[in-house]
C-alpha cells in the first residue's frame, strides 16, 4: 500500500515536472468560457466557432483541423448540433485521444434533460435532432449541471490537478447558485411572456423563464424564412398577439425586423452565446445581458 | 509519454477519489435500441437533362490520349446520373469503414469507394485501406455530388478520366503545429488512366501529397497544396484511325508523373456561411509521359509498329462561386489543357505521319461555364449551367444542363 502511494506519488511529481496546459478546444464559446471557469491557467483554451457564426452551419477548416489534432479535451455540445462539421475534423485530425468514446471527448448534451425530443424522424419536419433540441447553453441550471461534469472530466483527464479543479468547481457551483438565485428574482416579470422565435433555439431559455413561444419565423427548423410562411405569421399575431420578436445575434436580421414593423412589437437580439454582445464576455456576462434585453424590451 | 502518464495518475485517482472518479465515468448512458447499431446509410439522388449542339458521342480532347475514362457531358435529353449509397460506421473502437456504391443508369452497380480507416495509428496518423478517391489535389477527394458545377474539370477528365480512385493504402499525417500541415502517401494498384494493369505484384501507383492551410482573420480561410503521382503503364491501349481511315488499336507502355497544384479560398461575413458566402478555387496538372508506343497492335493498318514516345501535357481551371442570398448561388468556370509537344519516335523517324495518329495533333482544349444553383435546404439543388465547350479542337460545343441533386437518409460532412 505504502510503495504503491510513493510510486503514484514519484509518477505523479513526474507528470506535474513535465506538465503543460491541457489544450481544450470547445465547439461553441459557452463551453470555452466555462472551461475558462473551472480550469483557469491550467488550460489553454480556444472555441472553433464564435457568436456571429450558426454552429449548425461551419465550415470544417484547416485551422480547425491542427486544433483538433493538437487537442487534449474536446468540449461540444452534441445531440446532433455539430454533424455538419465535427465529424469532418475528428476523422482528419488523427487525435484517437479526442474521438467518440475517448476520454478526451466531452459532450455536454449527455448531462441534461433534453427538450423538444422528436415524437417522429422526419426530414419533412425539417433539420430535427433525434436527441432533441441542442441548444442547451440558456437555461443556467444545464450550464450548472455541465460544469459538475465537466470538472470531473477535467481531474480525470489531468489527475495531477484534480483538486484545482475541484476548487474552481465548487467556487464557480456557489457564485453559479447566488447568481441564479437574482436572475430568476429578476426575471419573475418574464413569466407568461408571449414571444417569436427565429429558430427554436431559445426553447431552455423559455422553459426556464416561463415564457411562451407563439411562433417561429423559420416555417420549420432550419428552414429559411419564407414570404408565405411570414404573412401566415403576422395574421396569426393579429389575433393572437405576442409581446417580442427574438433573435440570436448570429442570424439574419430581415426577418425578425419586418415581423417587428409589421406586427409594431419590440425585436430583441440576445447574445446566445458568450461573445454576442458587449456585455456577454462571459457565462454571468450572457444570462445578465440577456435578462436585461428581454427585460427592457418587455416593459 | 502523455498517455502512459495520464494513465498512472488516472490509477491514483482511482486509487483515492474512488466516489469522484466513479460518477465521471457514469455519464448518463441512455438505453440503445439494436437499431442503433446499423451503419448510417445516405443516398443520393441526381439526373440532368442536357441539350447539347453537338453529338456526345464524338466528345474527346484533342491531343490527349484518350483516358477510356468518364469524359464528356454525357448523353442527350432527360438522364438519370448516377445513384450514390452510401454505408458508414465505427467497425469497432480501432476502425471505421465506409461504402459507397453508384448505381449507374445503365443498371450497372459500381463500387465507388469501399474502405477501413485507422484514425490515431500514432499521433496524428490515419491509414486508410481499401478503395477510396486519391487524396490528391482539390476535388478529387470529394463526392460528385458536392461539385460545384455538374460535371468535373476538364483537366480531371483528361488526365485520370475523371476522379482517381486508388486500390490501396493511405498513410496521411498531421503535423503537430498549429498551422494545418498535412502529409500523406498512398499506393495503390493504378489499373485505372493513366495507369493500367500491370499483372504484377508490385504497385502501379504511387503518390506522395502535401497541403497546409489556415485562416486570414474570422471571415476568410485557405488551403494549398502540392501532389505528386508516379503511375506505369503497360500495353495502355486507345482507339484511333489511320490517316486513311482504319481503325486501329494503339497502346502507351512506360512511366506516368503528374504534379497537380491546388488552391481554395473561401469567405463568409465573420465566418457564418448562412447568408453570403464566397469562394475561389483552381488547380494546375502537369504530366510527363515518356516510353513506348506501339502502333495498330491488332494489325489492322501495317502493325504492330513500336518506337519511343515522350510529351509533357499541362492543364488547370479555376472558378468562383458567389452564395449572394441565402440558398442561391452563382458560379463561373474557365478550363483551359496544352496537349504538348509530342516526339512520337515513330513519326520522327518518317514511319508514319502525324495523320497516322489523329487523336494525338496537338491542340489546346478550352472551356467556359457559368451556373446558378438553388437550395431549398442542405438535402436538395437544383442547378442550372451553361458551357461553351472547345475540347474537340474543330468547333464549340454548346450545353445547357439542367440538374436535381437530392439527398435522403444521413447527410455526412463536409470537408472544407
Amino acid at each position: 500500500m505504502n510503495l504503491r502511494h510513493l510510486l503514484c506519488v514519484a509518477l505523479v511529481g513526474f507528470g506535474l515536472q513535465a506538465h503543460a496546459a491541457l489544450k481544450v478546444v470547445a465547439c461553441e464559446p459557452e463551453w470555452a468560457a466555462l472551461a475558462t471557469e473551472l480550469g483557469g491557467d491550467q488550460l489553454q483554451v480556444s472555441s472553433a466557432t464564435t457568436a456571429l457564426q450558426d454552429p449548425h452551419r461551419i465550415e470544417a477548416r484547416p485551422s480547425l483541423i491542427a486544433r483538433v489534432r493538437n487537442a487534449d479535451l474536446l468540449v461540444c455540445t452534441g445531440m446532433e448540433l455539430e454533424t455538419g462539421w465535427l465529424p469532418v475534423l475528428l476523422q482528419q485530425s488523427g487525435n484517437a485521444k479526442v474521438a467518440p468514446g475517448a476520454a478526451g471527448f466531452f459532450e455536454a448534451g449527455r448531462f441534461v434533460t433534453a427538450l423538444d425530443v422528436p415524437a417522429r424522424l422526419d426530414r419533412s419536419d425539417g433539420d430535427v435532432h433525434a436527441a432533441g433540441n441542442p441548444h442547451i447553453q440558456l437555461d443556467p441550471r444545464n450550464i450548472a449541471l455541465v460544469a459538475k461534469a465537466l470538472a470531473e472530466r477535467l481531474a480525470q483527464l489531468d489527475a495531477a490537478n484534480a483538486r484545482v479543479y475541484q476548487e474552481r468547481h465548487a467556487a464557480f457551483a456557489a457564485r453559479w447558485a447566488d447568481a441564479l438565485r437574482r436572475w430568476e428574482q429578476q426575471a419573475a416579470p418574464l413569466k407568461g411572456l408571449s414571444v417569436v422565435v427565429h429558430h427554436k433555439n431559445m426553447s431552455y431559455l423559455s422553459n426556464w423563464l416561463g415564457l411562451r413561444e407563439v411562433g417561429t419565423l423559420e416555417p420549420k427548423p432550419g428552414l429559411e424564412p419564407s414570404a408565405g410562411h411570414l404573412g401566415a405569421l403576422k395574421a396569426q399575431l393579429a389575433k393572437q398577439p405576442a409581446k417580442l420578436v427574438v433573435r440570436a445575434a448570429y442570424q439574419d436580421p430581415r426577418a425578425a425586423q419586418w415581423l417587428s414593423e409589421q406586427a409594431r412589437i419590440p425585436a430583441v437580439v440576445l447574445p446566445f452565446t458568450v461573445g454576442g454582445n458587449e456585455q456577454a464576455k462571459d457565462l454571468f456576462g450572457l444570462f445578465d445581458s440577456t435578462l436585461s434585453l428581454l427585460l427592457a424590451a418587455a416593459r | 509519454m502523455f498517455a502512459i502518464r495520464s494513465a498512472v495518475a488516472g490509477a491514483c485517482l482511482a486509487a483515492t477519489l474512488p466516489a469522484f472518479s466513479q460518477t465521471a465515468s457514469t455519464a448518463s448512458t441512455a438505453a440503445t435500441p439494436e437499431t442503433s447499431f446499423n451503419p448510417a446509410i445516405s443516398l443520393i439522388l441526381n439526373g440532368t437533362y442536357a441539350n447539347l449542339s453537338r453529338d456526345p458521342e464524338t466528345y474527346r480532347f484533342q491531343g490527349f490520349i484518350p483516358s477510356g475514362g468518364e469524359i464528356g457531358p454525357g448523353g442527350r435529353s432527360f438522364q438519370l446520373g448516377e445513384s450514390e449509397l452510401t454505408l458508414s460506421a465505427a467497425i469497432d473502437p480501432t476502425f471505421n469503414g465506409r461504402f459507397t456504391a453508384a448505381v449507374t443508369p445503365e443498371n450497372e452497380v459500381e463500387v465507388e469507394e469501399a474502405w477501413f480507416e485507422r484514425t490515431g495509428l500514432f499521433n496524428g496518423a490515419t491509414l486508410k485501406g481499401g478503395r477510396f478517391l486519391s487524396s490528391f489535389g482539390y476535388l478529387n477527394g470529394q463526392h460528385a455530388h458536392t461539385w460545384d458545377f455538374t460535371d468535373a474539370p476538364l483537366a480531371y477528365q483528361a488526365f485520370f478520366g475523371g476522379a482517381l480512385k486508388n486500390d490501396g493504402l493511405q498513410l496521411r499525417w498531421l503535423a503537430p503545429t498549429d498551422r494545418f500541415i498535412e502529409l500523406a502517401a498512398e499506393v495503390g494498384a493504378g489499373r485505372t488512366f493513366p495507369g493500367s494493369d500491370t499483372s504484377r505484384n508490385g504497385a502501379g501507383v504511387f503518390a506522395l501529397m502535401a497541403h497546409t492551410g489556415d485562416d486570414i482573420g474570422a471571415s476568410s480561410s485557405w488551403r494549398t497544396g502540392i501532389s505528386w503521382l508516379r503511375h506505369r503503364a503497360s500495353q495502355r491501349t486507345f482507339e484511333d484511325s489511320d490517316s486513311l481511315g482504319t481503325p486501329v488499336t494503339n497502346s502507351f507502355t512506360g512511366r506516368s508523373t503528374t504534379w497537380v497544384l491546388d488552391a481554395v479560398y473561401k469567405w463568409a461575413p465573420q465566418g457564418n456561411a448562412t447568408g453570403r458566402s464566397f469562394k475561389l478555387q483552381g488547380e494546375y496538372f502537369r504530366r510527363s509521359e515518356s516510353g513506348t508506343l506501339d502502333f495498330d497492335t491488332t494489325s489492322q493498318a501495317g502493325g504492330p509498329l513500336s518506337d519511343s514516345y515522350r510529351n509533357t501535357q499541362s492543364g488547370w481551371y479555376a472558378q468562383a462561386v458567389y452564395q449572394f442570398m441565402p440558398r442561391w448561388r452563382a458560379g463561373l468556370r474557365y478550363d483551359r489543357l496544352d496537349a504538348g509537344n509530342a516526339r512520337i519516335g515513330l513519326v520522327d523517324n518518317g514511319t508514319l505521319t502525324e495523320a497516322d495518329l489523329p487523336s494525338l495533333i496537338k491542340a489546346k482544349p478550352e472551356r467556359s461555364t457559368v451556373m446558378l444553383d438553388y437550395s431549398p435546404t442542405e438535402f436538395s439543388r437544383v442547378r442550372l449551367q451553361f458551357a461553351a465547350d472547345r475540347s474537340r479542337g474543330d468547333g464549340t460545343d454548346r450545353q445547357v444542363f439542367l440538374q436535381y441533386i437530392m439527398s435522403l437518409g444521413a447527410h455526412g460532412a463536409h470537408t472544407f
